[in-house]
């Protein structure tokens, strides 16, 4: 690689944190994404909003490695996420030592929390920071604890997760996912699954965090108000192609495809 | 011919003697079957597929064929071969590796019944494989099957007499031993049936606790399954 090369391609990678190049991915014969192109910033909050079964948890969990594309390449920090250069400089598909290291710039929170239900709250946020990042028991209590209070959550350290109102658990479930510290959190419509009642505090909490946190941010939701709130940009998919994307105001209120008025109208009548 | 008190309880000691060994012998089958099982498991789930396949085709062969066979194979026949046990060890071996292929079907369904969530969760924190194995998943995968694993304890326990054919000296090798020399059957052998039975029976009722327990469990799990379907009804 040339020296003016270099030069682009780290500013390249200091400007794009993630990137999807072409990405498609097949279930069978259905086409589920038919070529997608995203760039997200370090920091950059991103909603995905779109009609069910459009894709918006495909792509997230694409970037997750629960799901493989079928083709295309998915970057983090400039790095493909699937592939490795070979010594010959080709791309070849990435093996789990290689996805392992990607991993740990990646968090998720799942739609239906997922907590680990044999071990209490505490263990369900300390485990992984010692285990899988090395730091002393100490320290990853401190971290927990610190979380488990800015979620409100401080007085259920010792509680199991069946213990807990689904509100909290997805509390719970944000706190065991930041304090991994990754550079992209990604959040599959995480209030989907409360009672209406309980999804107010779940969202002030992911509020909260994007306001504070210089943690990248793709967030699945249905929520318009919450996408308005809290992205820098959102991003419509439809059927499996990025269809439209902007700010919020451009997005929301000056929709331009036929489509996404048509989404969005749907959306407020419901 | 009738019941001899006399004989009865003076033989009684001789056979009840051999009780150590035959626990002995249970505890150590049992020991390879839970951890072969365990191997056998993962070898099954392997993504290099000649492994799980043939995994797949011991576990059936094993399965298929008589203990008692397998225990001749492994005493008899693999000397020629130059491979040779002494008879507790054979015993061991063949037994631990005939109900190892049963635990590893238990092992199966307990983490089968471990949702996909769990397995996402833990590769979204990151774990390496080995540690979702024994930090996530298998915590959760094997107290629901605890009283199936103790089940085929008492079924392991009650197949060593088989290794009398090996000349093991346990319950029935015994008896027969006493009943040849006075030409007497009926005392020893119904001895041999009570000590299964003393030994049985506690431990089958000690299972059944075990199996309540895991119910109690196993309902609050199925609680959640049902709990999560009804937000999924009430969202579609
Ligand atoms: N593992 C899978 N096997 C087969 N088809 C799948 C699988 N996962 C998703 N699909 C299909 O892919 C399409 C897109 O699914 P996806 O979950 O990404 O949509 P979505 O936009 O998240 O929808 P929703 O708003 O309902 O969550 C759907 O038609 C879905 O049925
Ligand atoms: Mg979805």
């Amino acid at each position: 690689m040339g020296a003016i090369e270099k030069d682009l391609a780290s500013k390249d990678s200091l400007s794009t944190l993630v990137r999807y190049e072409n990405v498609t991915k097949r279930f069978g014969d259905i086409e589920v994404l038919k070529g997608v192109d995203l760039d997200i910033k370090p920091g950059e909050k991103v909603a995905l909003i779109g009609p069910s079964g459009s894709g918006k948890t495909t792509i997230i969990r694409m970037l997750m490695t629960l799901e493989k594309p079928t083709s295309g390449v998915i970057s983090m920090g400039g790095e493909p996420l699937w592939h490795k250069k070979s010594s010959s400089g080709k791309l070849v598909p990435a093996d789990e030592k290689h996805l392992r290291r990607m991993r740990s710039d990646i968090g998720m929170v799942f739609q239906h929390f997922n907590l680990f239900p044999h071990m209490s709250i505490l263990r369900n946020v300390t485990e992984a920071p010692i285990h899988v990042l090395g730091l002393s028991k100490e320290e990853a209590r401190e971290r927990a604890v610190d979380m488990l209070e800015k979620v409100g959550l401080g007085d259920k350290l010792d509680a199991y997760p069946e213990q807990l109102s689904g509100g909290q658990k997805q509390r719970v479930a944000i706190a065991r996912a930041v304090v991994m510290r990754p550079k992209v959190m990604l959040f599959d419509e995480v209030t989907s699954a409360l009672d209406p009642e309980l999804v107010g505090e779940v969202l002030e909490v992911i509020k909260d965090l994007a306001k504070e946190t210089d943690m990248a941010m793709i967030l699945v939701t249905h929520e318009m108000d919450f996408a308005r709130d809290v992205a820098d940009r959102i991003v419509f998919l439809h059927d499996g192609q990025i269809e439209e994307q902007g700010t919020p105001q451009e997005v929301l209120e000056n929709p331009s495809s036929e489509r996404l008025q048509a989404f969005l109208s749907r959306f407020l009548r419901n | 011919m009738t019941w001899d008190w006399n004989f009865a309880i003076e033989v009684f000691p001789e056979i009840a003697g051999a009780i150590w060994l035959v626990i002995g012998i249970t505890l150590g089958a049992y020991i390879v079957s839970l951890v072969f099982g365990l191997a056998l498991t993962f070898a099954r789930r392997s993504s290099f597929k000649p492994l799980a396949l043939a995994t797949y085709g011991f576990i059936e062969f094993v399965r298929s064929t008589p203990p008692l066979v397998q225990l001749f194979f492994v005493f008899f026949a693999l000397p020629s071969i130059g491979i040779s046990f002494d008879k507790y060890t054979a015993g061991i071996l063949t037994l631990g590796i005939h109900y190892s292929t049963y635990l590893s079907e238990v092992y199966r369904s307990g983490i089968e019944a471990v949702p996909k969530g769990q397995w996402e969760a833990a590769k979204a924190m990151n774990f390496s494989k080995m540690q979702t194995w024994f930090k996530v998943i298998l915590p959760q995968a094997l107290p629901p099957v605890i009283p199936m694993m103790g089940n085929y304890l008492l079924v392991l326990f009650k197949e060593t007499p088989i290794l009398m054919a090996i000349g093991v000296g346990e319950f029935l090798q015994e008896a027969q031993l006493i009943g040849a020399a006075n030409f007497k059957y009926l005392e020893p052998i119904t001895i041999v049936g009570l000590l299964f039975l003393l030994l049985s029976y506690p431990s089958a009722l000690l299972i059944n606790k075990l199996e309540k327990r895991s119910k109690r469990g196993f309902r609050s799990t199925k609680k959640a399954v049902k709990e999560m379907n009804e937000f999924e009804e009430l969202k579609g």
